[in-house]
């Protein structure tokens, strides 16, 4: 495609002006490859998709590992036990766990000409996810050309979020949970789509590593127009069966201060506690039930959820 | 993206597209001035990368369906993972189209011999491949698909593969 533009797009050079070609602005008539139209047709068609969605929340962090699935399971629960109706979106195409957690494997998915119908895990929520779309143990791998893949390869990616968000007939919801892979760069890829998000939740650990790499996705946030941000700081501290004091996990610094130094707000802080994730593992979230601690810092943070932008107990 | 035709000064107008089958495209433009033809070739990265976006150059002619780009790109599909809708559902067509009334579209039957060649596609795409061919031929008032009319819409809506 290149190749046919470059005669008329080249620099003229000095002496060879034999003719005059005008820019693309300069010359009316529609666009006959009707690509813009397209483009803004597949936008137009996400917006209308979200329209019918109370508040979008991402769950993100930049570092791997720290729970950010776990994270996004538990509270999808917990705000369903509030009753709310809620839809999540596992935005790691390459690493996809949260359809386990949900309890979806093994769901099939109603192909209807207005979109794709989500599956529905045993709690309640709807989801997505490409472990429903591939086969078990397969690594995710596009069709195409195998040179050159890194042109068209995130392109396909991006497309294949979009279509999970727009495609998919979600109905009305409260709440879009959006689970996003590790890496800053996904955070800013997922912001490409959807530059508005209501809430985004940073997940980390009371780590030094995990830490900064939260303090940078942070700032990259704040500098997108992101608004509303919180930490929630995963395993800090181990809880005890049977209860008592948590005991500490990492040496790391506070996630207080984690919070504090990033300028953020520390929304939640849920102990490490096997049972619940052996739980979430296994597809049964136990999100806000029981009386475990990390059933009430789920409870809460469902709650502070609910009152932040876009929530049902929103104070604007 | 406009190509322009020089001596006449005009916005060629799109013509028609074709894709060979080697996973690349040629799209053709014709001058309405002077009638020149040229024709736009694309290698197979350049053909991906378009596509890859969800894009026919030169328009669509039949509405992308869901997961179109994802069904059409996934390599190892797990077969089952789609069922199809039941059709006749109102509710559906309902929210398909509120504005269009059934009744107002072109029904369109599928003959023994096409419908014995959408079996051979695989069950993973099938139910968005049967959309595709019943959307052109209601585009194109045809009221039977029969195998020709599938070749026809392959070639016409460049599905490759499908
Ligand atoms: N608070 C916790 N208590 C116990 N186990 C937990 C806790 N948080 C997460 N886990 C477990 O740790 C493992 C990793 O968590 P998870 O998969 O949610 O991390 P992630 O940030 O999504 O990882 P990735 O970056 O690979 O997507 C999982 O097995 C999960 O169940
Ligand atoms: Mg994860
Ligand atoms: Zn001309």
């Amino acid at each position: 495609m290149s190749d046919t533009t470059t005669d008329a797009g080249a620099p003229m050079q000095e002496g060879a002006k034999a003719r005059e070609v005008r820019g693309y602005a300069d010359v009316s008539g529609p666009t006959e490859s009707k690509m813009v139209e397209q483009i803004g047709s597949q936008v137009a068609r996400l917006k209308a998709r979200l329209a019918d969605v109370g508040a979008v929340v991402v769950i993100a962090s930049g570092k791997g590992g720290v729970g950010k699935s776990a994270v996004t399971a538990n509270l999808a629960v917990a705000l369903v036990a509030r009753g709310a109706r809620v839809g999540a979106v596992d935005a790691d195409l390459n690493g996809p766990s949260l359809g386990r957690m949900l309890g979806l494997l093994g769901s099939r998915l109603e192909d209807r000409p207005d979109g794709i119908v989500p599956a529905r895990g045993p709690s309640g929520v709807l989801g997505i996810s490409t472990e429903l779309l591939i086969e078990e143990g397969a690594p995710l791998k596009w069709k195409g050309p195998d040179s050159d893949k890194f042109v068209w390869q995130g392109v396909t990616e991006a497309v294949t979020l979009r279509e999970f968000m727009s495609d998919v007939v979600w109905g009305e919801l409260d709440y879009l949970l959006i689970d996003i892979p590790p890496g800053t760069d996904k955070i800013g890829r997922f912001l490409d789509l959807v530059s508005e998000p209501d809430q985004v939740l940073l997940v980390t650990i009371p780590s030094e590593v995990a830490s900064s790499v939260v303090s940078r996705s942070a700032t990259q946030l704040k500098e997108a127009g992101v608004a509303c941000m919180g930490v929630v700081g995963n395993m800090s501290g181990y809880a005890q069966p049977g209860g008592g004091d948590l005991l500490p996990l990492f040496t790391g610094p506070d996630i207080s201060d984690v919070a504090e130094s990033a300028g953020l707000e520390l929304w939640a802080e849920i102990p490490f506690d096997p049972a619940f994730g052996t739980l979430t593992d296994q597809g049964a979230p136990p999100g806000s039930d029981g009386d475990s601690a990390a059933a009430r810092a789920f409870a809460a943070l469902a709650e502070r959820v609910e009152q932040g932008p876009g929530g049902r107990e929103s104070q604007r | 993206m406009k190509f322009l035709c020089i001596p006449c000064d005009e916005v060629m107008k799109f013509a028609d597209r074709d894709l060979p089958g080697d996973g690349t495209i040629t799209a053709l433009f014709t001058c309405g001035a002077c009638g020149r033809d040229m024709a736009m070739l694309a290698n197979p990265m350049e053909t991906q990368l378009v596509s890859s976006l969800g894009i026919e150059i030169g328009g669509r002619t039949v509405p992308e369906q869901p997961f179109q780009q994802t069904r059409s790109k996934l390599e190892s599909p797990k077969d089952d993972a789609f069922v199809e809708a039941t059709a006749g559902d109102a509710s559906i067509d309902a929210a398909v189209n509120p504005a269009e009334a059934p009744a107002a579209r072109l029904s369109v039957t599928w003959s023994d011999e096409a419908n014995d060649r959408l079996t051979n596609v695989p069950k993973f795409v099938r139910g968005m491949v049967k959309r595709i061919y019943t959307d052109y031929a209601q585009e194109k008032g045809i009221p039977l698909i029969t195998p020709d009319v599938m070749d026809r819409a392959r070639t016409d809506l460049g599905l490759e593969g499908m």
